[in-house]
């Protein structure tokens, strides 16, 4: 609309009689970096009394007369600019902010991690500033600055870390690109792989039950990441990225405006990792010879005028892991390995295909009315077999969410409505070494419709309630309800409340992929198959306070969580019995408790820090009795600490970051003694220094697992890879040792 | 199907719902020049406004200080959303808010030049 105006406005000087004025607009940009006009700059004559201020629009109007030839232009804040004029054209400009003005950038600095005081979910928001703090470099590695989720490696072969929140691995997390599903089924093991982490513009973690808008999925919580948009980001970034350990990276994109409305974007990762490395001596690579590709383009499209936007996006990727015995080529081997048994190996080569589309309307003259529609995509073929196991998993899927939101008589009644439809189809193919084969055809469809209504008492208390009613081929109809409250009892605090419920199809196959690098075999209990799995259900709680404080003038938080898991029937994965893994239904209790308290604060300007203590107490009913989940810490410490130099002429400056960890005891299944029933708790040390020398360059170096705290067998029975006691998934601490890292980062 | 059509349905009468209550009520769209430095202001602003009965939409831009109003001419005017926000201490176009309006205010939203920050 704004834009209408204003080349309206441009237009009027060729049909105005009167010559005697110079009109004009001056315009500053936004954070979303549009122009906006701004109000109140004082524009006057050079030499002369004659001055005006812009309007609320950033409009001006100032008497001419051929004399007058430099136009001072100067506002608070931003720099003084002295313009020659030569006629009376409709002026227009832009005002940069002025950058010597240190105070103003030290207030306005946008803090890297941020838990969400506004909303009635308890949401963080993890910046893209908080991302360069990981050292490396996709989703999955994003969240080793934030005490909220833990990250560990899945087994000892594939190298493959595995986040859980609450204390319950991803299947029960909503994993979403830009709010639709990607992280699932045949993608869940590796899926967070796929993300490269220079393509994200932000993550959204939510802590417990989330909004029914995105399905009925998430029970834990969810995780957001919003990409980058070809419109507003850099035109041209590089990074390049190589590891001791022998990975290297690189990660490119080129954002380019085709016209007045469409702009558009390529965006490219590769990684690759061709040394071997076998620092504890076990034969076996400690992480697996790799290579990916990964390709995005993505089209964005905005017209104010006409209130339309839409985002395109392709994404095709390839991605290759060569995983087991140090000396292993597959070619050679890979036929003989079977009846010789000498060298055992491993390979994963996934290619995946994905295609979205979001259309969004906003209604004219009606802001706060809109309507969406997303559609998503997707093909996942992974091909893999680990010494003589075979697990192949194809899975296409389709997604389509329609999202209409409005407002009751005012803003303070709000509510979203819509319809969505999922369909997957997998096909699996196990084959192993015992001789449990599966060979599956399986369909899921659900088709749903939401209602959410949220409500705002202009005060101190925000009520978000929604419901959802599913048709789902394998579940039956359910109802989804979901609850957040939001209350602020004084000025300083803010108390979240949420309650609701999730259910899900589990595919045990694809979700416990390192089943197949070890010797256990599947089973189910007297003459049950994977058919009589139920789909799982849960409720959860949470419960959350929020505190501002201030120590010697500088801003500080206190986050208070607790949040309670209960399953009404959930497939339990036992790994009790060390020759095998079983799979059953709940029988019992399950449930996940978790208390977090984190504290985040600025020391000294521009020193921050950030302190957790997690407790977790994850309980699940075996066969014979309720026990703690295995390899879960129940304690865990977390410190950040970040600081940055003040800014030099050049805007250059250091910034350092260092995180620490004690992971606690973790109980450890019995693996027939050869490792302890517990494991010992154990100190993380991470650090990272990076020197920006512009806005458009900076170089980072840093270190990983500095004290260098390996778990010493991570291979049970690596002597004899074929025999019936190889195990490659119980692991408690890192594999790799002590690496050292560094890279550039380039954009224009 | 049954669930099916129940769905659409349900959806159905929203959508003309939200359909009838704008042919009904005429909406004014205005805006208002209110001084104000942060997000803590913004918040006050838009509630403020949003107080006022018939106000249907607010929103104010931090950076060029204007609150965006959608309203009900019936039901609310320009002049009582103005002193509602001038009550509170912000300034609305060549108003000015009374000192002690403008004393209550916190201390990060003293958006007057002389004022001590």
């Amino acid at each position: 609309m704004k834009k209408i105006m204003q080349s309206l406005l441009l237009l009027i000087p060729l049909f105005s009689i009167s010559q005697e004025s110079l009109r004009g607009v001056i315009e500053t940009t936004n954070s979303q970096k549009e122009h906006i006009g701004l109000p109140g700059v004082s524009v006057h004559w050079l030499n002369t009394s004659v001055g005006v201020t812009t309007n609320k629009k950033g409009r001006f109007q100032i008497p001419y007369t051929p004399k007058n030839k430099k136009l001072i232009i100067s506002y608070i804040g931003y720099k003084t600019d002295t313009i020659d004029i030569k006629n009376t054209q409709e002026l227009q400009l832009l005002l940069e902010e002025n950058i010597s003005l240190d105070e103003v950038q030290v207030h306005n600095k946008k803090k890297a991690t941020s838990i969400s005081f506004l909303t009635a979910t308890n949401s963080i928001k993890i910046s893209e500033n908080e991302l360069l703090k990981a050292a490396c470099c996709n989703l999955s590695e994003s969240f080793e600055t934030n005490p909220s989720i833990d990250v560990n490696y899945s087994n000892a072969l594939s190298g493959n870390k595995e986040i859980k929140m609450l204390g319950l691995t991803s299947p029960y997390l909503l994993i979403t690109q830009e709010n639709i599903p990607s992280v699932r089924g045949a993608s869940q093991a590796y899926g967070m792989n796929f993300i490269p982490g220079t393509w994200i513009k932000s993550i959204q973690l939510t802590k417990g039950i989330g909004s029914v808008v995105n399905g009925f999925e998430s029970i834990s919580g969810q995780i957001n990441a919003e990409l980058r948009k070809p419109k507003t980001d850099h035109p041209f970034f590089i990074n390049l990225f190589s590891s001791m350990s022998g990975r290297m990276e690189a990660n490119t994109y080129m954002n380019q405006k085709i016209s007045e409305n469409w702009s558009t974007g390529l965006y490219l990762h590769g990684n690759k990792r061709k040394t071997k490395i076998d620092h504890n001596k076990d034969g076996f690579l400690d992480a697996p010879l790799a290579e990916q590709i990964n390709f995005m383009n993505r089209w964005q499209y905005i017209n104010p005028t006409s209130g339309w936007v839409s985002f395109i996006d392709v994404k095709y990727l390839t991605d290759d892991k060569q995983l087991g015995d140090v000396s292993f080529k597959p070619k050679k081997d890979k036929s003989t390995q079977f009846e010789e048994e000498d060298t055992y190996g491993a390979e994963v080569n996934t290619k995946r295909f994905e295609a979205a589309t979001k259309l969004g309307y906003v209604f004219k003259d009606k802001p706060y009315q809109n309507f969406g529609i997303q559609t998503a995509f997707s093909t996942h073929d992974q091909n893999a077999y680990f010494g003589k196991n075979t697990y192949n998993i194809k899975h296409e899927s389709v997604y389509i969410n329609t999202v209409f939101q409005s407002i009751i008589e005012s803003t303070q009644h709000k509510f979203k409505t819509g319809l969505n439809f999922s369909y997957d189809r997998y096909n699996e193919l196990i084959d192993t070494y015992y001789d449990y084969t599966y060979s599956g055809n399986s369909s899921e469809r659900s088709f749903g419709s939401f209602f959410e209504y949220t409500y705002d008492n202009l005060d101190n208390f925000t009520l978000v309630a929604g419901v959802r009613v599913d048709a789902h081929n394998l579940i039956g109809t359910f109802v989804t309800p979901r609850l957040h409250l939001r209350y602020e009892p004084w000025e300083q605090g803010v108390l979240k409340a949420a309650v609701g419920s999730g259910k899900r199809v589990s595919h045990i196959f694809a979700e416990n992929q390192k089943i197949f690098a070890s010797s256990r075999k599947i089973s189910f209990l007297n003459d049950e198959s994977v058919d009589d799995l139920k789909p799982e259900s849960a409720w959860n709680y949470g419960l959350t306070y929020l505190h501002h404080f201030e120590i010697l003038e500088n801003q500080g938080t206190v986050a208070l969580d607790f949040y309670r898991t209960h399953f009404s029937n959930q497939i339990i994965v036992d790994y009790e019995t060390p020759e095998k893994v079983s799979f059953y239904n709940l029988s019992g209790e399950s449930i996940a408790n978790s208390f977090q308290i984190e504290t985040a604060f600025e020391w000294i300007q521009n020193f921050e820090i950030r302190l957790a203590y997690k407790y977790l107490d994850v309980k699940e009913a075996y066969q014979d009795r309720v026990r703690q989940k295995p390899l879960q810490p129940k304690h865990r410490y977390f410190a950040n600490f970040a600081y940055e130099t003040p800014q030099n002429q050049q805007q250059a400056f250091w910034k350092f970051d260092a995180t620490y960890n004690w992971i606690g005891s973790q109980r450890i299944p019995n693996t027939h003694g050869e490792l302890p029933l517990n494991s010992k708790g154990y100190n993380l040390v991470n650090m990272q220094v990076s020197h920006i020398f512009s806005p458009n360059f900076e170089i980072y170096l840093g270190g990983e697992n500095l004290t260098g705290k390996t778990q010493k067998t991570t291979i049970l029975g690596a002597d004899t890879p074929f025999g019936t006691n190889f195990d490659t998934t119980v692991i408690y601490a890192p594999i790799v040792g002590r690496t050292f890292y560094g890279g550039i980062r380039y954009k224009i | 199907m049954k669930q099916t059509i129940l769905i659409l349905t349900l959806l159905f009468t929203y959508g003309s719902y939200a359909q009838k209550t704008e042919k009904k009520l005429k909406t004014s769209t205005t805006f208002l020049s209110v001084k104000g430095v942060c997000k803590m202001c913004k918040n006050r602003i838009e509630k403020t406004a949003l107080k006022n009965k018939g106000v249907k939409y607010a929103s104010w831009n931090l950076q060029s200080k204007e609150l965006h109003l959608i309203y009900n001419p019936n039901k609310a005017n320009k002049s009582d959303i103005s002193k509602s926000i001038l009550s509170i201490g912000h300034d609305v176009d060549t108003l000015k808010a009374t000192e002690t309006a403008y004393q209550k205010l916190h201390a990060c939203c003293k958006y007057r030049a002389d004022s001590t920050h």
